[in-house]
């Protein structure tokens, strides 16, 4: 048993090496004296101060943050009003064309959804910028949160819905105390993704921004032709870091939360 | 007959997400399919498409490799979220592992070239351990390592929701009943895991039909997939109709990978 | 439900915390004034104290932003729904621009320090008489090589490319023109040759080419490089500056028969609306110190002949970028070839491509 532990513990670490194996060698890097990610040349701050002297990057790295929390939210909702929707239609044939027209953009690639939005967006004269990179971020985000929460309301099956219902539970209640707490899990995955989505995009970013609005991935890319320079890589551990802390700091507190109050109901029922 | 309005409420902003991000692009799509250089209506793009020996050759070299993609994330995911969920702090660590995808793919892939070039870490291992320095890069190997790490949160994330939801007592009576692990794997925990590993590989093989900048940067171009030749026709050629008419071949192929992973006969399959 | 409402609200919270702070730093550093010039450059490709001193010295504010690709900022220009003052296409694109009369002519009255540029660098077949343009930076199609492997003399010419002792040795950059370029120059034909049956033969011998070629790439080419995975490459001068920089084992050779001349240009989009603006940088840029200090920041030929003499003697005689009278004799500009011609291109590169294994 010890040693079946021992060798799934392995496959695990195995796993999240690789996984955080390319992040790793960016970090390094970006306290390399060079200007490229190529032999270590020895050790220093100076990508981080230029990065801090970097006014333009910095407003940059706040634009994208803000499209990326935001337009994940924003299609996380519709996402899930969508797969609510789409779990009550009862004939398949409905259900797998709307699922077909629901993967679209994930097959397309981003050129052609670029390309298009651009189209879409100039013929209607909204001028490019925040409001387009937002409406697009929407737009390519909300089929994931739609295939990771669909999954989660298949298993709930109709049984313990219409068991409600029976009992006389509204519709809102059946949502708020039944589906919902259920799907929680597949909203968060669909949020995360789309976040990563949003964070990772640059093709449909690139044509649909316009008026002094950037986002990293887009600044990272034009970069490509001149060479990225390690103060991205300092940005990057800057970033991770913060991501992780935020993380683990969330997942903490949260769990703090719900002892505290699992305690509290204990008590409770002592009293009682 | 409360559920039919629900379902109204539901789908409005979903349907019009639907109706002005999905519908309206894909007919400006296809209308593009049809358009020559000249900008005159014309069935050529089709006709080439079908006809040269090129665009087949890519189309069955997306398929191929995406199919590859698909089956290795598969194969690290299953096994990765299942000893996921039986961990303590199981769902700090799922976040750890969606993590890595906020840092940008660009710089991730220039990580993962600075790994496996002649004098990178990978071939210092190699050397190390006695094997020698290899050519990694360029190689099929290195291509599918690099677009599996890019896809495995992708998958996890859905499998591992549903081992979530898998209810313990019924692999304990599977195990009571005697049957072996690999019987209750098979029987029990596979079959109920279904919807969650259906919609990872839905997220996973439909946009690697599509790579295009994972070819040319880690596969040197060795692989000429359908997402390359979109982003020459897009980008290089201006020929936005041969562009599109590829674009409309993936969607109409996704679609197809749809009405065989749908779910018309397993709808309700899921054992209660 | 109460999980999921928290969570919302916080997300919330955050949003407008970053909205507030990305508008803070937007207005110190002064962008809602009038005075702004909304420059459409590529990544990375101008100094960055360069805009500074501009701002500094002018009060316009720059707002910079970027592409990666001549043909994706010229589907921005085209569609229009922005509002970019200056513009930096390349030579072929320039001409594709003016054909599409997406470019407003300069006002020649209104520009100081022209005549600072060298001669061998304006009126180019794409602009004659710069009556739309002004040179940035230039600079050429060569041959990288690795002396710890390649001795100098073995890659003078493009020919020398094809040897059998080079099996699985170079790397290419993932360009159509380029790479059917130098396959056309090796058998004395014009780049710009619209003629299909010269480019097919042009296909056959890159196709012979093959073996060698160990991976075709675009501008991860220069990580290659450095790394040394390969001893040969066939790149742009800018891009071979960069890898030099970064590995003293690289060098570059135009060869002699001849090459590409490529340009990188200033030019005003027809979206433009800040011409006091747009005259003042272009002069400023013009300015001999600031063109030599652009040069050095971004390691690219100038085409200012002042500016070039105050360039670090290392810099200003290096015969690798700046190429003697005779090899710059022999170099060839693109010239914007029709659509129909570049999709021959393109389906001819896209085979070879797909032939190389």
């Amino acid at each position: 048993m010890t040693h079946r532990f021992k060798l799934s513990n392995l496959y695990l670490f195995l796993v999240f090496a690789v996984l955080y194996a390319p992040i790793l060698f960016l970090i390094v890097f970006s306290f390399s004296q060079g200007d490229s990610m190529s032999h270590f040349h020895g050790f220093t701050f100076s990508h981080y101060l230029a990065l801090l002297n970097d006014t333009r990057l910095i407003i940059i790295v706040l634009q994208t943050l803000l499209i990326a929390l935001l337009s994940s939210l924003i299609a996380t909702i519709i996402g899930t009003l969508g797969a609510l929707g789409i779990n009550q239609t009862s004939r398949p044939i409905t259900r797998n064309s709307i699922l077909s027209l629901n993967n679209i953009l994930i097959v397309s690639p981003d050129v052609i959804i670029g390309a298009s939005f651009l189209i879409f967006f100039t013929a209607l004269k909204i001028p490019l910028g925040f409001t387009t990179v937002l409406l697009s971020h929407i737009a390519f985000s909300i089929p994931i949160v739609v295939l990771m929460v669909l999954p989660k309301l298949r298993e709930l099956g109709t049984s313990m819905v219409s068991a409600a219902s029976d009992l006389g539970a509204s519709n809102g209640q059946i949502l708020s105390k039944i589906i919902l707490p259920y799907i929680t899990p597949g909203i968060l995955s669909g949020f995360f993704m789309a976040l990563t989505y949003s964070l990772d995009d640059f093709a449909v970013t690139f044509f649909v921004t316009g008026n002094g609005f950037s986002t990293l991935s887009v600044e990272i890319y034009s970069r490509a032709r001149q060479g990225i320079s390690l103060e991205i890589n300092a940005l990057s551990g800057i970033l991770f870091l913060f991501a992780l802390v935020l993380v683990v700091g969330y997942y903490f507190l949260n769990q703090y939360q719900q002892n505290r109050r699992l305690k509290r109901a204990n008590r409770e029922e002592d009293i009682l | 007959m409360k559920s039919k309005t629900n379902n109204l409420f539901y789908f409005i902003p979903y349907g019009l997400w639907l109706l002005l991000f999905v519908m309206a692009p894909v007919a400006l799509i296809v209308y593009h399919s049809f358009l020559n250089l000249n900008q005159h209506f014309t069935l050529d793009n089709y006709i080439t498409y079908f006809k040269s020996g090129t665009y087949l050759m890519m189309t069955l070299n997306s398929l191929w490799y995406a199919l590859l993609i698909t089956v290795a994330t598969l194969l690290i995911s299953y096994p990765t979220a299942y000893l996921l969920s039986n961990l303590k702090h199981k769902q700090l660590w799922l976040l750890l592992i969606i993590l890595p995808t906020w840092i940008n793919l660009l710089l991730k892939a220039y990580a993962f070239i600075g790994i496996f070039s002649q004098s990178g870490v990978a071939n210092q291992f190699l050397t190390f351990i006695g094997i020698g320095p290899q050519q990694l890069l360029f190689t099929n190997f290195s291509f599918i390592f690099v677009a599996t790490y890019i896809q495995i949160p992708f998958m996890i994330l859905p499998i591992f929701n549903s081992i979530e939801d898998l209810n313990q007592s019924y692999i304990n009576a599977s195990h009571d009943l005697g049957a072996t692990s690999w019987q209750t794997f098979r029987k029990v925990i596979w079959p109920m895991t279904l919807p969650g590993v259906k919609a990872g590989v839905q997220s996973v093989f439909i946009p690697s039909l599509s790579l295009f900048m994972l070819t040319r940067l880690i596969g040197g171009n060795k692989v000429i997939t359908l997402g390359t030749a979109i982003e020459e026709h897009f980008l290089i050629t201006m020929n936005w109709g041969m562009g599109s008419t590829i674009g409309v071949v993936l969607i109409v192929a996704m679609v197809v990978i749809m009405i065989f992973t749908g779910e018309s006969k397993t709808r309700g399959g899921v054992p209660k | 439900m109460k999980r999921l409402l928290s969570l919302l609200l916080g997300i919330a919270a955050i949003c407008v915390l970053l909205a507030f702070s990305a508008n803070k730093l937007q207005s110190t550093s002064g962008d809602s004034s009038a005075k702004v010039l909304n420059l459409y450059n590529w990544g990375d490709y101008i100094d960055p104290a360069l805009i500074t001193k501009f701002q500094k010295e002018t009060g316009y504010h720059v707002n910079v932003e970027t592409f990666d690709s001549n043909e994706a900022m010229f589907t921005k220009i085209k569609q229009g729904g922005t509002s970019y003052d200056l513009t930096v296409p390349s030579d072929y694109m320039i001409e594709k621009m003016r054909a599409a009369h997406l470019l407003k002519p300069l006002d020649k009255s209104r520009l100081t320090g022209f005549a600072n540029l060298d001669a061998r660098f304006t009126n180019q077949s794409f602009d004659p008489h710069n009556r739309y343009s002004v040179p940035y930076f230039w600079g050429t199609l060569g041959i990288i090589y690795n002396d710890q492997s390649i001795k100098p003399e073995e890659v003078q010419h493009w020919n020398d490319l094809w040897q059998p002792k080079f099996k699985n040795k170079i790397m290419l950059i993932d360009s159509t023109r380029d790479v059917l370029g130098f396959s056309l120059v090796s058998m004395n034909q014009s780049m710009n040759t619209t003629n299909p049956a010269i480019l097919k033969a042009a296909q056959a011998k890159l196709n012979r080419l093959s073996p060698n070629v160990k991976a075709v790439v675009a501008d991860e080419i220069k990580m290659y490089m450095t790394e040394n995975e390969a001893p040969l490459a066939v790149d742009w001068s800018g891009e071979a500056s960069e890898m030099i920089a970064n590995n003293p084992h690289l060098h570059y050779v135009v060869p002699t028969e001849g090459s590409n001349l490529w340009f990188d240009n200033l030019v005003i989009p027809k979206t433009a609306k800040h011409y006091k603006a747009i005259y003042a940088f272009l002069n400023f840029m013009l300015k001999p110190e600031n063109a030599a200090q652009n040069a050095e920041y971004i390691g690219y030929a100038t085409p200012n002949k002042k500016a070039k003499a105050l360039l670090p003697k290392s810099i200003r005689n290096d015969k690798q970028f700046y190429p003697s009278d005779r090899t710059i004799a022999n170099l060839q500009v693109y010239s914007d070839l029709s659509p129909h011609t570049i999709g021959l291109y393109n389906d001819l590169y896209l085979e070879f491509k797909m032939n190389h294994h």
